[in-house]
């Protein structure tokens, strides 16, 4: 056989030979936006002149990034369940050292280095399963259901996996609002599997009507099979808090259709308006009496990025299922060994957050300020951005009611989308991008989330401190006035 | 993977039993089998997750630059922020200098590499970039036998094609060119093998490639035209003084054109393993060679939909590739529990290899490098015989198991040649005196 060494240089793997549903996979939050705005720090730590000092990343729900503080407690135990000589340090409080070596005992070796069994470490889904019992008024939970997991996004996309099947027509279909947080159709995308998008109404906050589900499931129907709702709430990037009315009305239709309910309930601490109160999926389904309790197929999720600890670096979360077939989650169980485990340090987070200090212990006080402090703050800022970006023409701002981002209406003249057409780009992009040359101020265009034809958004935090906030959207006020008389 | 744990939870339960503990010496997690982390690697990220710690006469005072200088690089300067989706800038930077520096100055360039929640997420990543395709036109990846039953399970639920090419356990589980020539033809007649997954040392066999080995092998791969896996997560686990371990880079370099400018290799490694044993925090990376840049693109893109890798597993890694230097305060406490871990281990690999083949009926190839030692079972005939469908070597371990408290693998998980038998025992304790008297007596 003859080797040749001159042979073709063309690659083994090309976009051409390569698994094509990945290169249907967009992320808009980490998208092209983000990857200017990098560049565009970069050019100014090399001292390239710009109309301002500094890049505000106001595009990714990261809490710590703009200033937020960490629990006291949690930091307090994670670092002696990291160095167990700082158990004999006087500076720590007993109850911090008592939930420390618990965590330990729970881990192989008594090390947070050792990997952990796939489904979590078993004291640490325990606490989780209690907790899920006091949120939801004694609706009883199994830690044997409880899967941690790498931030929420490890469990909706193991989830997802499980669900897709089928080809051609009987392919799966899966339910998921527009406006949508981008992991479900980066995940669809790359599965193979349908997206059927369900529309939340704009005029009434952003609520969910169940005719609008009636709507997507019959046109999906011709031509694929719709298994599973997808439902974020408190919603991202919308912000809507669902009421419990609509909580059970999403409840009946999925029970009626058969469709698996996927609840996606990280932001479930961030609700600020008033009237709006949290509901779990897994309490209003059991409260709805055993004809649902029974049969309806649910998997929550939920992580330790949000809330009021913003700990996204820790990569926590955790899922429940509830109804699953036996044989599905059998196969749920070696689906997640595949990955090993989830990082120890985020289950170690995850057993605080789901188990924090008690009244009457010496880290009480001091967490209870804190925490409330933290929310707070978010629900005045939630308050601050919706009210002035009201103030600007062409700015249509829906209360946000929770989660931690608003997600306005721009009104765009025309010659501003056809330049943005001939561009290419969409028009939000285009606008976007403007934004972040002139201000430094980085948003992700609200295509990135889907909205209807037509319309125009952008997906910005609440989170920069007060001050900033306000300086930022005073310049956002201003370059949207500047924008509409440079194309008008 | 789990499975002899679940066995022992199901037996054990409030029995009697002839043994006063289980000893699970069948996983390749250093700390759960007793090994302590490097102290060093805990202070820092004691003083990352607490930084009121760096104000105290608690913690040397490179401990506490250290510290300072991470946090510096994080948002916030809190460890709880994401980070950039391929990792914290400096940590890439300080992975490409580690790389760079153990390939004797072959250049290794931070863009690169990509963090991952430890290697296994770094070869989902890669394989999803492969995978796709039905019936003759599926994706096939050629994989060593005795192999890594996660990487099986990994490209099974991916979709993908195994094509197993077999390690020739005689010659010390060396990979020979004919028999991947045999695999590679047989199995483009029912799949498209686009990869082959390589790994050095070897997981579970302990083999350590020779350079001329690793060169075969990458001319076998540009013939071919296969995408290169090489998985090195045990590099820093040689105990053969007489073997080197040799990246898949440096060699690939070495060559020179055309094959280092056209051969595509992922390389992958870890701070699961080596002397930093740190599994539970799930810091790994891999770095691309010669990808295509539109390709790389999507990778990034791909990728981005995690958000990114745990920054206490990023942290490892930093200290992993940039670990203290002579003159540093904690230099030489760092240096002699590194130094006692690999002597320990060492040690342990040449102990256990003697002991297994002083026993009667099993027989171990010389364990070069890795954590484990993979002996084969020579069977008495009645052994053999299929008990209630349980394969022989499974039937040993759980034996093995119920009688004495010792737990280690089969070999039927890692696939083996027809007929032949083996069992996995991890080398990585420090308390092998009790192990070696209950392997023998058995």
């Amino acid at each position: 056989k003859s080797h040749q060494t001159n042979q073709c240089v063309c690659k083994v793997l090309t976009v051409d030979t390569m698994n094509s549903c990945v290169k249907k996979v967009e992320y808009a939050v980490r998208g092209p936006i983000v990857l200017r705005a990098v560049q565009i720090e970069k050019e100014l730590k090399e001292g390239v002149q710009k109309p301002f000092s500094e890049v505000i990343k106001a595009n990714i729900g990261d809490a710590h990034a703009m200033g937020q503080q960490p629990i006291t407690f949690f930091r307090q135990v994670l670092a002696m369940c990291s160095y167990p000589e700082l158990l004999d340090d006087d500076r720590f409080p007993e109850d911090a050292k008592g939930r420390a070596r618990r965590i330990l005992q729970g881990c192989g070796g008594q090390s947070i280095g050792a990997y952990s069994a796939s489904q979590g470490i078993e004291c640490v889904r325990q606490d989780v399963a209690r907790y899920v019992e006091r949120r939801d008024g004694g609706v009883p939970s199994d830690p044997d259901n409880i899967y941690l997991t790498t931030g929420a996004s490890d469990g909706i996309v193991t989830m997802l996996k499980l669900l897709v099947a089928g080809e051609g027509r009987s392919r799966t279909g899966v339910m998921i609002s527009i406006p949508q947080y981008p992991l479900y159709s980066a995940a669809l995308a790359e599965l193979g599997a349908v997206q059927v998008n369900y529309f939340l109404n704009e005029e009434r906050c952003w609520s969910l009507d169940v005719s609008e589900l009636r709507r997507a499931l019959a046109d999906a129907r011709r031509h694929c099979n719709p298994r599973a709702l997808c439902i974020i709430n408190p919603g991202n990037p919308t912000g809507q808090v669902q009421s419990r009315q609509c909580i059970e009305d999403v409840i009946r239709f999925a029970a009626k259709e058969r469709l698996f309910l996927m609840a996606d309930e990280v932001y479930q601490d961030n609700v600020y308006a008033e009237g709006c109160e949290f509901h779990s999926f897994k309490k209003v389904l059991f409260e709805m009496g055993p004809e649902f309790s029974s049969t309806v197929e649910l998997a929550s999720f939920h992580s330790t990025s949000k809330c009021y600890m913003g700990e996204c670096g820790f990569r926590g979360g955790y899922m429940e299922v509830v109804n699953m077939d036996p044989e599905v989650k059998a196969q749920l169980t070696k689906l997640v060994s595949v990955r090993l485990c989830p990082p120890v340090p985020g289950q170690a987070l995850m057993d605080l957050v789901v188990n924090p200090p008690q009244p009457g212990e010496p880290s009480y006080s001091t967490f209870i300020r804190e925490r409330k402090a933290t929310l707070s703050s978010l629900a005045e800022r939630a308050r601050l951005t919706e009210q002035i970006l009201n103030t600007v023409p062409g700015i249509a701002c829906n209360p946000v009611q929770g989660a931690m981002y608003s997600f306005p209406r721009v009104t765009l003249p025309a010659r501003a989308i056809r330049e943005a057409e001939e561009r290419g780009q969409a028009p939000d992009m285009f606008y976007c991008m403007k934004l972040l040359e002139e201000t430094g101020i980085c948003l992700v265009p609200g295509s990135g989330f889907g909205q209807r034809d037509g319309t125009f958004h952008f997906r910005m935090t609440i989170l920069p401190p007060t001050d900033k906030l306000k300086i930022l959207l005073s310049k956002v006020k201003d370059f949207h006035q500047r924008f509409i008389q440079q194309y008008s | 993977m789990y499975k002899p744990n679940m066995l022992f939870h199901g037996m054990v339960q409030g029995l009697e039993r002839p043994f006063k503990h289980l000893i699970d010496i069948s996983l390749g997690d250093a700390h759960r089998g007793g090994l302590q982390p490097i102290t060093f690697v805990r202070q820092v990220i004691s003083a990352c997750l607490y930084p009121s710690l760096l104000d105290s006469g608690r913690l040397p005072i490179d401990v506490k630059s250290r510290a300072r200088n991470l946090l510096k690089q994080c948002e916030g300067e809190s460890v709880g922020s994401y980070t950039a989706t391929c990792g914290l800038p400096k940590i890439q930077h300080s992975l490409s200098e580690f790389i760079s520096r153990r390939d004797r100055g072959v250049p290794s360039s931070p863009e690169n590499i990509f963090i991952t929640s430890g290697s296994q997420q770094a070869l989902m990543l890669v394989l999803r970039l492969f995978v796709h395709g039905k019936g003759s036109l599926q994706t096939g990846i050629m994989t060593p036998v005795p192999s890594s039953p996660l990487f099986n399970m990994a490209l099974s639920s991916l979709g993908g094609a195994m094509v197993p090419y077999h390690l020739c356990e005689e010659e010390g589980w060396t990979l020979r060119l004919d028999e991947m020539r045999r695999a590679l033809a047989t199995a483009r007649r029912h799949c498209n093998p686009m990869g082959l997954y390589v790994i050095n040392p070897g997981n579970p066999v302990g083999q350590v490639q020779s350079q001329k080995s690793i060169e075969d092998v990458i001319r076998f791969a540009a013939e071919e035209k296969l995408f290169l896996l090489a998985d090195e997560v045990y590099q820093d686990s040689v105990h053969d003084p007489t073997a080197e371990f040799v990246s898949y880079k440096r060699v690939l370099h070495e060559m020179g054109p055309p094959y280092s400018n056209t051969v595509e290799l992922a390389s992958f490694n870890s701070a699961s393993k080596g002397f930093m044993g740190e599994c539970g925090l799930r810091g790994g990376y891999v770095e691309f060679v010669n990808l295509d840049s539109a390709v790389m693109g999507h990778v990034y893109t791909l990728f981005s939909t995690e958000a990114c890798t745990a920054v206490m597993g990023q942290i490892a890694l930093d200290i992993m590739a940039n670990p203290p230097r002579s003159g540093d305060a904690s230099y030489t406490a760092f240096f002699e529990e590194v130094q006692n871990r690999r002597n320990t281990l060492n040690n342990n690999a040449k102990r256990v290899q003697e002991t297994l083949n002083s026993l009667d009926g099993m027989s171990c190839q010389p364990i070069r490098g890795g954590i484990y030692a993979f002996p084969q079972l020579h069977l008495p005939a009645r052994a053999v015989a299929k008990e209630a469908g349980v394969a022989p070597d499974l039937l040993y371990c759980m034996l093995l198991l119920e009688e004495m408290g010792l737990c280690v693998g089969p070999g039927s998980e890692h696939l083996q040649r027809k007929d032949t038998h083996h069992l996995r025992y991890i080398t990585h304790l420090p308390d092998e005196p009790i192990v070696q008297p209950r392997a023998n007596s058995y």
